[in-house]
Parts: C-alpha cells; sequence; structure tokens
C-alpha cells in the first residue's frame, strides 16, 4: 500500500490524527471551571458552550449527540467532562456516551466537590495532569486511509470557490474513497437545485427519496413560514459574481463532494453508517457545520473560503483553501493553501489537487494547520428544532 | 475537466457548451481553449459566462457536465451568458409543480 498515514489507535480500533485531551463542560454553568483547569494544564482542549440546560427533546438529543460525538473523535485520547450537578445534560450522561468508545472518561460535578468552584478547579487539574502523561506514551502507526473520515465544508464563499478550489476538493474526496474511506457533505440548504443529480448519484432508491423529501420538506416549511427562500437565489452579490441560477451556484458547492456514489443522508453530528460519501443534514454555517463534522467522528476537515475565514475547529484540524487572489493576498496568514493560481490561469485543478492531497497527508502526520498554530479552536451547535417556547415568538 | 494554463477561460467539464471567464474579457478579444478558438463578441467580467456554442433558445446550458438552465433566449458562440439569456430549469419546474 503506497498511501498511509501515520495515527493513533484508540481502543476500539479507530484512528486518531491527533491526541488530545478534553475538558468538557455538560453545562454552561461549568464552562468557567473547565476554562481555568483548561489554563493551568498545558496540553488539555477546553470544550465549553451555551447549552445543557433547559433544552427538551430533539433539541436535548441534538445538543448531546454533539457533545459526545466530539469527545468520541478518534482525535480524542481522553475526556474529563464537569457539570454543575442540577442541568438535565448531566456530566454523568455525557461521560456514559464517550465511554461507549472505551477511550479513559472521567467526570464529575461541581456541586459534589468540598470547597466549590475552587476545590473543583484544583481536582480536575490533577485528573487533566495524568491524563496529559498518559496521552503522551502513545506513539502514531502507519494506517490505511480507509481509516479516514474527511469533512467538506466551505465558509464565507465567493463565485470563484466552484470554479476553482472546490472541484479539487471534490478529487481529494473521491481519492480517499477509492482509498476504502469515507467522505461527509454537509450544508443541505446548498444542495437545493442540484436534487435530481444527488438523486442519480444515491445508491439505491430508498437514498434517493430521503433526499427528495429532505429537500422537498424544508421548502415547503419555508413556504408556510412565508419565507421564499427560492426567490432570493442567487443572491444578488452572486449574480454580480456571475452566477445566474440556483442550479448553476450549488452545483459549484457540491462540486466539493466530487463524483462519487451517495451512500446516505445522516442526522447532524451522526457518524456515517458505512465508508464512501454521506450527505449530512446541517444549515451552512461553516462554524456549526465544523462542530457536526467533527462530531459525526471527521479526523480532519478542509474548508474552502472566497471571501475569506480564519476559523477552525477544537478536535479536527482544518486545512483551508482560497481561489480568490485578492483574499489570498489579503489572508494569506489564515490559509494553507493558496488556490489562486487556478484562476489566475497557472495552475491546473488536477495539479492543485495534487498538491492538496500532499498537504492532508502532512497534516494526517501531525502538521499543524493555520487555524491550529493561530488558536482558532471555536464551537457552535446547531439547534435545530423548533422549542416548546416557539409559540412565544409568534404575533 | 479540460484546462488550458494561462487560459483566459476555464471549462470545467468536457460537455459543457460554456466557459467562466478568469479575467475580464473586452469585445473582440480572442481566446484559445485547447483545439477550440473564438472570439468575444461582447464584454465578459472576470467570473461570468461565455457560450462556446451556439445556443438555441429552449436549449440546455451545462456546466460542470450537468444542466445549470434553459436558454430563453438564441445565444451565439462567444456572447455573454447570464440573466437576459439563461432561466434557472429547476425553477421553472417548482413553478410548474
Amino acid at each position: 500500500m503506497d498511501e498511509i498515514f501515520f495515527g493513533f489507535e484508540r481502543p476500539k480500533g479507530e484512528v486518531g490524527i491527533r491526541n488530545k485531551v478534553v475538558i468538557m463542560s455538560s453545562v454552561v454553568c461549568a464552562n468557567n471551571v473547565v476554562k481555568q483547569i483548561a489554563r493551568q494544564v498545558k496540553g488539555a482542549i477546553p470544550i465549553t458552550h451555551p447549552l445543557g440546560c433547559g433544552q427538551f427533546g430533539p433539541d436535548f438529543e441534538t445538543t448531546l449527540r454533539t457533545l459526545a460525538g466530539l469527545g468520541s473523535n478518534p482525535n480524542v485520547y481522553s475526556v474529563l467532562v464537569v457539570g454543575l450537578g442540577c442541568e438535565n445534560l448531566t456530566s454523568k450522561i455525557l461521560a456514559r456516551n464517550i465511554k461507549k468508545t472505551k477511550k479513559p472518561v472521567d467526570f464529575f460535578d461541581i456541586q459534589d466537590v468540598q470547597g466549590g468552584s475552587v476545590a473543583a478547579v484544583e481536582k480536575g487539574i490533577k485528573i487533566v495532569k495524568k491524563m496529559v502523561k498518559e496521552a503522551k506514551e502513545l506513539k502514531r502507526e502507519p494506517f490505511e486511509f480507509s481509516e479516514l473520515i474527511l469533512g467538506l465544508e466551505c465558509g464565507g464563499s465567493d463565485s470563484i470557490s466552484g470554479i476553482s478550489v472546490n472541484p479539487a476538493v471534490g478529487i481529494v474526496s473521491d481519492k480517499v474513497i477509492s482509498l476504502g474511506g469515507t467522505s461527509i457533505l454537509p450544508e443541505f440548504t446548498e444542495w437545493i437545485g442540484t436534487e435530481d443529480l444527488l438523486i442519480k448519484r444515491a445508491i439505491n432508491k430508498e437514498v434517493g427519496n430521503h433526499i427528495y423529501s429532505t429537500l422537498n420538506g424544508f421548502i415547503e416549511n419555508l413556504k408556510n413560514m412565508g419565507i421564499d427562500f427560492l426567490g432570493v437565489q442567487p443572491t444578488p452579490g452572486n449574480i454580480k459574481g456571475g452566477l445566474t441560477t440556483i442550479e448553476e451556484k450549488s452545483l459549484g458547492t457540491i462540486a466539493k463532494g466530487g463524483k462519487s456514489p451517495i451512500q446516505g443522508i445522516i442526522k447532524y453530528s451522526e457518524r456515517p453508517k458505512g465508508k464512501g460519501l454521506w450527505l449530512m443534514l446541517e444549515p451552512g454555517f461553516d462554524v456549526e457545520s465544523m462542530t457536526g463534522l467533527a462530531a459525526a467522528g471527521a479526523q480532519i476537515i478542509i474548508m474552502t473560503t472566497g471571501r475569506g475565514s480564519p476559523c477552525g475547529n477544537p478536535i479536527s484540524p482544518v486545512i483551508k483553501l482560497c481561489g480568490n487572489p485578492n483574499t489570498c493576498n489579503k489572508m494569506l496568514v489564515n490559509l494553507d493553501l493558496d488556490g489562486s493560481k487556478i484562476v489566475l490561469g497557472e495552475k491546473s485543478i488536477e495539479s492543485f489537487a495534487e498538491e492538496l492531497w500532499e498537504k492532508l497527508k502532512l497534516t494526517c502526520n501531525g502538521k499543524k494547520t493555520r487555524a491550529e498554530e493561530l488558536g482558532f479552536n471555536d464551537i457552535a451547535i446547531w439547534r435545530c428544532t423548533a422549542s416548546p417556547f416557539q409559540y412565544l415568538h409568534e404575533k | 475537466m479540460s484546462y488550458i494554463p494561462k487560459s483566459k477561460v476555464i471549462r470545467m467539464d468536457a460537455n459543457d457548451n460554456c466557459a467562466t471567464a478568469l479575467k475580464d474579457i473586452k469585445k473582440g478579444e480572442k481566446i484559445e481553449m485547447g483545439d477550440l478558438f473564438l472570439t468575444a463578441k461582447q464584454d465578459i467580467p472576470f467570473g461570468h459566462k461565455i457560450a462556446l456554442d451556439n445556443i438555441k433558445k429552449g436549449d440546455f446550458v451545462k456546466k460542470y457536465g450537468e444542466i445549470i438552465g434553459l436558454a430563453i433566449n438564441d445565444i451565439k458562440t462567444g456572447e455573454w451568458i447570464h440573466v437576459h439569456n439563461l432561466e434557472s430549469h429547476y425553477m421553472r419546474v417548482i413553478k410548474n409543480g
């Protein structure tokens, strides 16, 4: 096998490309304790969020699935979950979900610690220092790309990405899949207009029907809310940039997914149920989307950006590409590869894709991305369902 | 995906009947794309599309090897393709059920 990468094996055989010790809050009330612990232990990553209490039904499930998914990502060596003690998304539930991976997981609630938050920070530091020490003993070993899940993302889009870097990402995604690996394409609002093509690429009729009902249901819902989504696509900015129709715009976006057959649709933050290309339900806000990709198990994400984005992810390295010469000039420090050579007529999409493949291998083997070097590690969790309070907003 | 380095335009798929301008192209400018030679009949701004073939009213315009819409007027080789002569096929299907 020519194509291999060097990663860290997890207890159940999954492979990480990073070896992170994570401290995670189960509820917003524990965020500060988590951050204080992380500040005092070198090599530990804090994951905090504004949720975890007063959530119900599918909204609660999505938050739990996302946080558990981030902790379960193969890039994570071990996790300490800190809760407050009276929230409905408890540290115990979250820890139990992550423990299914058999990786080291510990948890406690601030209300159970004698000495309040100050003692809780001390307790956390002790646990996490031990985890960091253990993590350092693990060494990288060679693995095949069938172990890899690649997340495909774009953010701050313009009309150039679709004719330059996005098709190059598609070539790399197809390559990962041809080596037995997996890719996830999120942002379902940007598939609209390409239903026929996506359904043609579905592995069977059932998957095709799922794609159709998902997109049709979304458009119907918007119509019932009085929102004319289709009437404003492409946007005036898109039209100025040269995009004429919604199908042209969407084709440029889904070019990231290459030409591989579509295995199915997964929920936000859900693990793909097999290898190959999967579509993920997520509405297209890049930080939320990348959080969902990492929670779905993607060890690495490729993000194309036209107008420029510095964003990254705390769990999965994000390789950022841009095809817009002006943005490459202004924000080169935030980019891993300059794809403007394609529109400058100096490089073919195919040879840029080769460059991207080499970058992907280096990143898998441990080379830091720009977002990692610059410390961009925000998460955002998609709140995808109507809450029971929604009627309060209605006129 | 055929692509000739240093070209003024990029064609995303060999079956496409349009290409995208990689620079602001002026009316009358000669464009070479592999074995294809054409002259821009209008100004084509950067990022906009140029017809590589004569496209009849009602014909599909293709990019990425896929349909991106219907020609609502006859379009001649070298002409600018945009909202004035191309309409979404998808939107037409949605509107007509």
